[in-house]
C-alpha cells in the first residue's frame, strides 16, 4: 500500500500539474492565442500556489515528504521531498515560468505554432519541477533525462532553421551524455548507501566519503552536473542552444535547465563536498569556466551569444562557490542563484525585445537605442549593471560574497591563484555587461536599423520589468531575501549555518578592493574593445561546433561503413561465419569437458555398406565437381538420397526408407520442373581465394560432424532410453504393431501435427510466392523469356501417357494399401500421401498440367485445409471423451460378411496427414505450372500430342488456353 | 486436465485451416475471423496467465501419454507471460495490417499469420525438446511466408537469406538434439534435466557439445552475434506488420535460452555452467554495440529499426546471461519492453514510409507529411522507448539490467557498454528524427498552386485511422509497462522463483520417481 505523509500530499500534484497541463495548449490553440496562453498559465499558477501554500512549513525548517511505491524491487519509487533548496528552485522554475509564458504570448508570431510551443514548455517545466522535488535519485534521473528530451524539442522548435536542429541535437547529446554518466554514478551511490532515497543518502556522509567508490561516483555524478550546467569543457552546447526562440533561452538559461546541474551539486553537497577531490574538481572547473566564458562573452556580437557566454560564466562562478566546500560559500552560491535568475531572465527578454523591434541581434548593427526604446533601455541597464556587480543591485551583493570567499581560498598551496583569477573573471564580466549597455543603447542613433526600433507593448516588457524590480528591491534591501537564502542554504549545507546577515556594506574588505578593480578594469577593457576585438579575431581558437560536427559526422560515417561492410549481404560469407562459430564453440565445449572410454566397439566393415559408402562418397565429390551443371547436380543428389534410403533399409528402418524414397522422388521431380526456369549452368561467381576459403570451412564442418557422430556411436545412453516404453506400449496403448507409425500418429502425434502444418504452410508459401513473383518484375521477365535449348518435339508422348494411365489405378491402390497397413506394418498416411501425389504427378507430366487439372474437382487449397482440419478435429474429438488433445482410441468392429477389423482414431488423424501431403505436393506443382504458362507455354486440350486414333483435322494438340482453367 | 492450455495452439491452427478452406476469396471474412481469433487468444492467454500466476504448473499430456514418453505442454509463469505478450502484440499488429491494407498485398496473409501464432505459442508452451524443434519449423516456414508477403525484388532476396540461414539453424538444432538424445536417451525437458544432473563430471564432453550446439541454435533466433546475420535485411525488408510481429520471434530464442539453461543446464550444473553464461555475456555485449552502431549508421529508417531490434536483444541477453534471480527479472522485463517497443518502432516507420511517397524511409528531406505532428510524436515516443530514455519502459528496463549486473566481475565493461551505446542510439535517433520530421524539403516545383485545402488533399493523403490507433495502442502498452513496473516485476520475481527452483517443474511433469 502506498504510504504518504499528508503534509507532502501537494508535492505530486505540483510535479504532475505541468505534465497534465501540457495536454491543454495543443488543444486550446484552436480557441485562439489568448485562450491558449491562459490555459498554459493555469497549471503553472496553480502549481505555484500549491507551492506557496507549502512554503511556510518549509521556511519553519520542516521537510515535506510524499511517498508512493513504484518499483520497490529496484528501489525506484515516487518519493518527493520539499525542503528549502527544493522550494527555492521550484519557486524559480514556476515563478519565472509564469513570466516567460506571458512574455512568449507576445513574442511568438502568428506563424509560430503556439500550441506546440506551450506544450513543450510545460513538459519541460514539469521535468524541472520533478528534478527539484525528487527524493529518489532514480526518479530524479528520470526527470533529468526528461529535461534533455523536452529541451531538445524546445531548442529545435524553429525546425526550419538548421542552427535550431543542430543546436538541439548538440544539447541532447551533451546533456544526454551527462545523464548517462549520472546513471552510473547514482547506481554506485545507491549501492554504497543501500538506498536511493535522498533523505537516506544525505545522512550517510561518512559512509560515502570512506567508500573506495567515492571518487568514481563523484566523477560520474559531476559528469551529469557539469554537462547540464555547461561547465568547461562541456560548455559549448549552450551558446548553440540560442537558436531557440528567446523565451526558451530566457527560461532554460536563467532559471531552469542549466541550473539543474547546480541544483544537483547543491543537493549532493552535504555528502559529496568537503573533500579535496570535490574541491579540486568542482572549484577548479568552476573557476576556469567563469574566466574563459567571461572572456569569450566580451567578444560576442550576437546579443544572445553574449548573454549565453555570460550565463556559462556565472554558472562557473556558482559552481566554484559550491566547490569551495565552506558553508559561507554555499550561502553565497544560493544567493547568486537567485540573483542570477532574476537579472539574467530579464536581460534575455530585453535581448528578445530588441531583436523583435529592430530585427537585429548583432551589436554591430545596433547602438543608440536609448531614446527609441527608453523602457527597454531602463530594464536592460538595471539588469546589466546588476550582472556587472554595481552596488545597490542584487548582483553586487552576491558577487561581493563570492570575492570574499575567493579571497581566502588556498589552491594547491597558492594564496593568490583563486582571488586573482576570480577578479579577472569579474573584470571581464563588468566589461561585457557594460558593453551590453554602451554598444546597444548608448552612442549615436543610426539610420540603418533593419526595422524601426520602438518599445514593445506593455505585455512584452511587463515580465522583465517585474524582474528588475526584484533586482533593485533585493539590492537595496537584501534582508527581503534573507529568510529564503537561509532556508535554502540550511538545506544545502545540512544545517548548522554560521550566523550571517545579507547586507550592503561590509566595511572596507579585500572583496571591496577586488570589486573596485573589476569595475575599473572592466571599463578600461571596454574602452579598448575595438583593438582587442581585432586581436581576438586574429587569434586562432578551437571552434567547438566544428569539432562536435566533425566528431558526430565521423561517428555516423564510421558506423555506416562498419555496419554496411559487416552486413554486406553475402550469404556464403554469413554461412561461413556460422560454420566457423559453430565449430569453434563445439571444439571449445568438447575440450573443456572430460570423456569416458568408449562403451561400444566399432563394427567390422562389411562389403555391402562399404559399397554404399563408396558410392555415396563418389556421388558427393562428383556433386562438388559438377555442381555448375544443374541437371547433373540434381541427378547426383538423387543418388545420394537413394543411398541414404538404402542405408535406412540396411539399418532395419523400412518406414524411414519408404518415406525417404518417396520424398526423394517428389522433390527431384519438382526441382526438375523448377530447373526449367533457370539457366542450365550456375555461373562462377567466386575467385580461387574464396573457393579455397569455402573448401576449408566446409571440410572442417564435415569432419566435425563426422567426429561428433563417431563419438555418439561409440557410447550408450546414460539411462535407459524412452524407446523401450514405446516398444512396450505400441500395441497395448496405441493399437498398432508398427511402432514407428504409432509414434508418428500417437505417441508423438503432436509433432506430426506440427510437421504436416509445416508442409501445408510451405505449399501455401510457394503459391503466394509464385503469385508475388508473377505480379512483379519476375512475371514480366517470364513473359519475355525465351527458353534456351531445344524443346521436345513430342511434349506428351503416347507411350508415357498410356503407361501412366495404366499405372494410375495401381499406384492409387498401393497408396490405399500403404495407408491402411500403416498402423501395423511399414507405411502410413505420410508415405501414402506421397505415393498418391506421385501417381498424380505422373499424369501431369504425361499430359500436361491443365489437362490433368481440368479433370480434378477439388482445389488443392481445400485439400490442404481439410487435411489440417481433419487432423485438428481428430485431436479435438478426444476432448469430448474428457481426454487430452490427440488421445487415440481403437477397437474392433465386424461388418458382415467381412472379418472383424480394427479401427483406430489414429486412422482419421492419418487421413489428415494424407490429405495435407497430397494437397501440398499438388499445390507446389500448380505453382510451377502457372510459371510455365506465363512463359508462353501452351496448354493442350488433348491428353497427348500425337494420337493415331484422332482424325488429322484436329491433330493439333495445342490450343491457346481453352483447355486450361 | 485443463484443455485451455492447448487452445492457443489448436485455435489458430484450426482457424488457419478454415481460412484456407473457405474464406480465401473473401477478404472481409478473413479479416473478421482473424481479428476475432486474436481477440479470443488474448482472452484465453490472459486467463491462463491468471491461472499460472498462482504458482501452479499445468501439464498437458498430449495423447494422454505420460511424460517423458509422450509430448507435454507446460504452463508455468514464464510461458504464460510469453503467450500473453505474443497475443497482445499479435492483435495490435493484425489491426495495423488490416487498417493499412498490408494484408491484401499478397496471398494467404491471414492463414500464415495464424499459423505463425500457432508456432510461437507452441514454442512457448511445449515441454519437449523435439517438439520445440517442430514449432521452430512451423514458425520459420510461416514467418518466411509472411516475410515475403507482397513480393518485390529486395524483399524476395532478403527472404532467401532469411530462410537459408535459418535452415542452417534447423540443421544444427537436429545435431544438437541428436547429441543430447544420444547422451540421455530422452527428449522431454524435465526428464533431460533429471538425467543430465546424474551424469558424472568425468563424462561431460559430449554433453557440453550438445549444450553449446543447442545454445547456438537459440542464439540464431535471438540474433546474438555473430549469428545475427539473417536479421537486418529480413526485418528491414519485411512488411511492417510482419517485422513488428517478428519482434517477439527473437524473444522465442531468448525464452528458449532461459528455459533450457535454467531447467536442463541450470546454473548449478558443473559441466556447463562455466561456459554458457560467459559466452552469452561476451556475445551480447558485442551484439548491443553492433546494434546501436547500426542505428547510428543506418541510411533508412527500416534498417534503423532492424538494428534497434538487434541492440535491444543485446541488452536483454546481457541481463539473461548472468543467470541470477535478479538478472532474470531484469531480462524478462526487458523482454516485454523490447517486444512492444520494437514492434512500435516498426509500425511508426511504416506510417512514415507510407506518407513520404518516393522518399520512403530514406533519411533525407522530403516534402512535409500529412499529420506530420502526429507521426513525429509517435516517432519520438518510439525512439525514447527503444533508446531507453525516460519515462518509458526502456529506461526502467535498462536500470534493472544495470542494477542486476552489479555483482559480476566485468561490471565496468558492461555498464560502459550499455551507457555509451545508449548515447550512440540517442544520437542516431536524434539525427534520423530531425532529418525526417524537421528538415522538410520544399514542395516539388511543378505542383500546381491550389486552394489550401485542396493542395493538402493532393500532396498529403491522410493516413488511415486504424493503423494509427493500433500504433497508439502499442505506445500505450509501453507506457503501461512503465507505470505498472511494480506489479509487473512482482510477477517476474515470482517467475524467477519458479525458474530457479526447477524441482517444481520437474515434479509437475514427471512426478515422483
Amino acid at each position: 500500500m502506498p504510504t504518504m505523509e499528508t503534509a507532502g500530499s501537494f508535492l505530486p500534484i505540483i510535479a504532475a500539474l505541468p505534465f497534465l497541463g501540457a495536454l491543454l495548449p495543443g488543444l486550446m490553440i484552436q480557441a485562439g492565442r489568448n485562450t491558449c496562453t491562459a490555459f498554459t498559465l493555469a497549471p503553472t499558477v496553480l502549481a505555484l500556489l500549491l507551492l506557496l501554500i507549502s512554503a511556510p512549513a518549509v521556511m519553519r525548517g520542516e521537510v515535506l515528504l510524499f511517498r508512493l511505491d513504484w518499483l520497490p524491487a529496484l528501489g525506484l519509487n515516487v518519493t518527493f521531498m520539499l525542503d528549502g533548496l527544493g522550494l527555492l528552485f521550484a519557486g524559480l522554475i514556476l515563478g519565472i515560468g509564469v513570466l516567460i509564458i506571458l512574455y512568449a504570448r507576445f513574442y511568438l508570431s502568428r506563424e509560430d505554432p503556439m500550441g506546440q510551443f506551450f506544450t513543450y514548455l510545460l513538459l519541460f517545466q514539469g521535468a524541472m519541477v520533478g528534478i527539484v522535488l525528487s527524493d529518489n535519485v532514480l526518479l530524479l534521473l528520470i526527470f533529468w533525462e526528461l529535461t534533455s528530451l523536452s529541451s531538445f524539442l524546445l531548442i529545435g522548435y524553429w525546425k526550419h532553421l538548421p542552427e535550431g536542429r543542430q543546436g538541439a541535437r548538440m544539447a541532447l547529446v551533451v546533456t544526454g551524455l551527462g545523464g548517462l554518466s549520472m546513471i552510473a554514478g547514482m547506481l554506485i551511490l545507491g549501492n554504497v548507501v543501500g538506498s536511493y532515497d535522498l533523505s537516506v543518502i544525505l545522512t550517510q556522509k561518512e559512509a560515502i566519503q570512506a567508500s573506495p567508490m567515492y571518487l568514481p561516483a563523484l566523477i560520474l555524478i559531476l559528469g551529469g552536473a557539469f554537462t547540464k550546467s555547461a561547465q568547461f569543457p562541456f560548455h559549448f552546447w549552450l551558446p548553440h542552444a540560442m537558436a531557440a526562440p528567446t523565451p526558451v533561452s530566457a527560461y532554460l538559461h536563467s532559471a531552469t535547465m542549466v541550473k539543474a546541474g547546480l541544483f544537483l551539486m547543491a543537493r549532493m553537497w552535504p555528502v559529496l563536498a568537503g573533500t579535496p577531490e570535490w574541491f579540486y574538481l568542482v572549484a577548479t572547473t568552476g573557476l576556469v569556466t567563469m574566466v574563459i566564458a567571461a572572456k569569450i562573452a566580451l567578444y560576442k556580437d550576437d546579443l544572445k551569444a553574449l548573454l549565453a557566454f555570460s550565463t556559462v560564466s556565472h554558472l562557473g562562478l556558482i559552481t566554484m562557490l559550491l566547490g569551495f566546500g565552506t558553508k559561507m560559500a554555499a550561502v553565497a552560491a544560493v544567493f547568486h542563484i537567485i540573483n542570477h535568475a532574476t537579472f539574467k531572465a530579464a536581460l534575455f527578454m530585453t535581448a528578445g525585445i530588441v531583436d523583435h523591434a529592430a530585427h537585429a541581434r548583432d551589436i554591430k548593427r545596433l547602438g543608440g537605442l536609448r531614446r527609441l526604446m527608453p523602457v527597454t533601455f531602463a530594464i536592460a541597464t538595471v539588469g546589466a549593471l546588476s550582472m556587472a556587480g554595481i552596488p545597490l543591485l542584487n548582483g553586487f551583493l552576491s558577487k561581493e560574497m563570492m570575492l570574499e570567499e575567493a579571497a581566502h581560498t588556498v589552491w594547491a598551496h597558492s594564496h593568490w591563484v583563486v582571488p586573482v583569477l576570480a577578479t579577472l573573471g569579474a573584470v571581464f564580466s563588468v566589461a561585457y555587461s557594460f558593453r551590453y549597455i554602451v554598444h546597444v543603447f548608448l552612442g549615436p542613433e543610426r539610420t540603418d536599423y533593419p526595422s524601426k526600433p520602438h518599445d514593445p507593448e506593455f505585455g512584452m516588457w511587463a515580465a522583465p520589468g517585474f524582474l528588475v524590480v526584484l533586482v533593485v528591491a533585493i539590492g537595496v534591501a537584501p534582508v527581503l531575501a534573507e529568510p529564503l537564502v537561509k532556508a535554502t542554504a540550511a538545506s544545502v549545507t545540512g544545517g548548522g549555518l554560521p550566523d550571517f546577515h545579507l547586507k550592503i556594506w561590509h566595511g572596507v574588505t579585500p572583496a571591496l578592493y577586488m570589486s573596485a578593480v573589476a569595475v575599473a578594469g572592466g571599463a578600461l577593457l571596454l574602452a579598448f574593445h575595438a583593438p582587442l576585438m581585432r586581436l581576438w579575431l586574429a587569434t586562432p581558437r578551437p571552434e567547438a561546433k566544428t569539432m562536435f560536427d566533425a566528431v558526430t559526422r565521423a561517428a555516423t560515417l564510421a558506423g555506416r561503413g562498419f555496419t554496411d561492410s559487416l552486413h554486406d549481404g553475402a550469404l556464403s560469407r554469413y554461412a561461413g561465419i556460422f560454420t566457423v562459430t559453430v565449430l569453434g564453440a563445439g571444439v571449445f565445449a568438447w575440450t573443456g569437458g572430460a570423456s569416458l572410454p568408449a562403451t561400444r566397439a566399432p563394427l567390422p566393415v562389411a562389403l555391402l555398406p562399404a559399397v554404399g559408402w563408396v558410392l555415396l562418397m563418389v556421388a558427393t565429390f562428383a556433386l562438388v565437381a559438377f555442381h555448375r551443371n544443374r541437371l547433373m547436380a540434381l541427378v547426383l543428389m538423387g543418388i545420394v538420397g537413394l543411398i541414404v534410403s538404402l542405408g535406412f533399409i540396411y539399418l532395419s528402418a523400412p518406414d524411414l526408407a519408404l518415406t525417404q524414397i518417396s520424398v526423394e522422388v517428389v522433390t527431384i521431380v519438382l526441382m526438375l520442373l523448377a530447373l526449367n526456369f533457370l539457366p542450365h549452368r550456375t555461373p562462377a561467381e567466386s575467385g580461387p581465394a574464396k573457393r579455397f576459403r569455402d573448401a576449408v570451412v566446409s571440410i572442417a564442418g564435415g569432419v566435425a560432424v563426422a567426429g561428433l557422430t563417431y563419438a555418439i556411436l561409440l557410447r550408450d545412453f546414460a539411462a535407459e532410453s524412452i524407446s523401450a516404453f514405446h516398444l512396450d506400449k505400441s500395441y497395448k496403448g496405441g493399437g498398432g504393431t508398427n511402432v514407428v507409425n504409432v509414434i508418428l500418429v500417437d505417441f508423438r502425434g503432436f509433432d506430426t501435427f506440427g510437421e504436416i502444418i509445416v508442409l501445408g504452410i510451405a505449399a501455401l508459401v510457394i503459391f503466394a510466392l509464385t503469385d508475388a513473383v508473377l505480379r512483379g518484375p519476375g512475371g514480366r521477365w517470364l513473359t519475355s523469356w525465351d527458353p534456351v535449348g531445344d524443346e521436345a518435339g513430342d511434349r506428351h508422348p503416347l507411350m508415357m501417357v498410356v503407361a501412366t494411365r495404366v499405372m494410375m489405378p495401381i499406384a492409387l491402390m498401393v497408396g490405399v494399401y500403404i495407408f491402411l497397413r500403416g498402423h501395423n506394418d511399414p507405411g502410413g498416411g505420410f508415405i501414402a500421401g506421397l505415393i498418391v501425389a506421385i501417381a498424380f504427378l505422373m499424369q501431369y507430366m504425361a499430359s500436361g498440367f491443365a489437362w490433368a487439372e481440368s479433370r480434378q474437382r477439388v482445389t488443392y487449397h481445400v485439400t490442404i485445409g481439410f487435411g489440417v482440419l481433419i487432423a485438428s478435429l481428430t485431436g479435438i474429438g478426444a476432448w469430448f471423451a474428457g481426454r487430452p488433445f490427440l488421445t487415440s482410441d481403437y477397437g474392433y468392429i465386424t461388418i458382415p460378411p467381412l472379418e472383424k477389423f480394427e479401427w483406430a482414431t489414429a486412422m482419421a488423424f492419418d487421413t489428415g496427414v494424407f490429405l495435407t501431403v497430397v494437397g501440398a505436393v499438388m499445390l507446389a506443382l500448380n505453382s510451377l505450372s502457372s510459371m510455365a504458362r506465363r512463359t508462353g507455354e501452351t496448354v493442350n486440350i488433348f491428353p497427348m500430342d500425337i494420337n493415331p486414333a484422332r482424325s488429322d483435322d484436329d491433330d493439333d494438340g495445342e490450343g491457346e488456353g481453352e483447355g486450361g482453367r | 486436465m485443463n484443455h485451455w492450455v492447448i487452445v492457443p495452439i489448436v485455435l489458430p491452427a484450426t482457424m488457419a485451416a478454415i481460412l484456407v478452406l473457405s474464406m480465401r476469396h473473401h477478404p472481409t471474412l478473413e479479416r473478421v475471423f482473424s481479428v476475432a481469433t486474436c481477440a479470443v487468444l488474448v482472452a484465453v492467454c490472459t486467463g491462463l496467465m491468471a491461472l499460472a500466476a498462482s504458482g501452479t504448473i499445468d501439464v498437458y499430456e498430449l495423447g494422454n501419454w505420460p511424460a517423458p514418453f509422450g509430448i507435454v505442454l507446460v504452463l508455468d509463469r514464464l510461458s504464460a507471460l510469453m503467450i500473453v505478450l505474443t497475443a497482445v502484440l499479435a492483435l495490435a499488429v493484425l489491426l495495423y495490417a488490416i487498417g493499412s491494407g498490408w494484408d491484401q498485398r499478397g496471398r494467404h496473409f491471414h492463414a500464415l499469420f495464424q499459423f505463425q501464432l500457432m508456432g510461437i505459442f507452441g514454442a512457448f508452451l511445449t515441454g519437449d525438446a523435439f517438439n520445440l524443434f517442430v514449432f521452430f519449423e512451423v514458425l520459420l516456414i510461416a514467418s518466411y511466408g509472411l516475410m515475403i508477403h507482397g513480393g518485390g525484388r529486395r524483399r524476395l532476396r532478403a527472404g532467401v537469406q532469411y530462410v537459408v540461414y535459418n535452415l542452417l539453424g534447423s540443421t544444427l538444432f537436429l545435431f544438437a538434439l541428436g547429441t543430447l538424445y544420444a547422451v540421455t536417451g530422452t527428449l522431454n525437458m524435465a526428464d533431460l534435466a533429471e538425467r543430465i544432473s546424474a551424469i558424472p563430471a568425468d563424462d561431460s564432453a559430449l554433453l557440453r557439445v550438445g549444450a553449446i550446439l543447442l545454445l547456438l541454435v537459440f542464439a540464431i533466433k535471438a540474433a546474438l552475434l555473430p549469428l545475427h546475420f539473417w536479421l537486418p535485411e529480413t526485418y528491414a525488408e519485411a512488411p511492417a506488420p510482419v517485422a513488428a510481429l517478428f519482434a517477439v520471434m527473437t524473444k522465442v530464442g531468448a525464452y528458449a535460452i532461459l528455459r533450457m539453461y535454467t531447467l536442463v543446464f541450470g546454473p548449478e550444473l558443473g559441466a556447463t555452467s562455466d561456459m554458457i553464461g560467459p559466452l552469452i555475456m561476451g556475445a551480447a555485449l558485442v551484439t548491443l554495440a553492433v546494434g546501436m552502431v547500426g542505428i547510428l549508421g543506418a541510411r533508412r529508417l527500416g534498417r534503423l529499426a532492424a538494428f534497434a531490434a538487434i541492440g535491444s536483444m543485446g541488452t536483454l541477453l546481457i541481463g539473461l546471461s548472468v543467470f541470477t534471480h535478479q538478472s532474470t527479472v531484469a531480462a524478462l522485463y526487458y523482454t516485454i519492453h523490447s517486444s512492444l517497443a520494437g514492434a512500435l518502432l516498426f509500425l511508426v516507420v511504416d506510417l512514415v514510409r507510407e506518407q513520404r511517397g518516393t522518399a520512403g524511409d530514406l533519411q533525407e528531406p522530403a516534402p512535409p507529411m500529412a499529420q506530420q505532428g502526429l507521426l513525429a510524436a509517435l516517432f519520438f515516443g518510439a525512439a525514447i522507448a527503444v533508446a531507453g530514455m525516460p519515462p518509458l519502459s526502456g529506461f526502467v528496463g535498462k536500470l534493472l539490467v544495470l542494477d542486476a549486473v552489479r555483482e559480476t566481475t566485468h561490471v565496468w565493461v558492461i555498464w560502459s557498454t550499455i551507457l555509451v551505446t545508449s548515447l550512440v542510439a540517442m544520437l542516431g535517433f536524434a539525427q534520423a528524427g530531425s532529418v525526417v520530421f524537421w528538415k522538410t524539403a520544399p514542395e516539388p516545383e511543378d505542383t500546381p498552386v491550389l486552394e489550401d485545402a485542396a493542395a493538402e488533399a493532393v500532396t498529403a493523403p491522410q493516413p488511415p485511422v486504424l493503423p494509427v490507433v493500433a500504433t497508439f495502442g502499442l505506445l500505450f502498452t509501453v507506457v503501461a509497462l512503465s507505470v505498472l513496473a511494480g506489479p509487473v516485476t512482482g510477477y517476474l520475481e515470482a517467475t524467477a522463483d519458479q525458474l530457479y527452483a526447477p524441482e517444481g517443474y520437474i515434479m509437475a511433469v514427471i512426478g515422483q520417481r
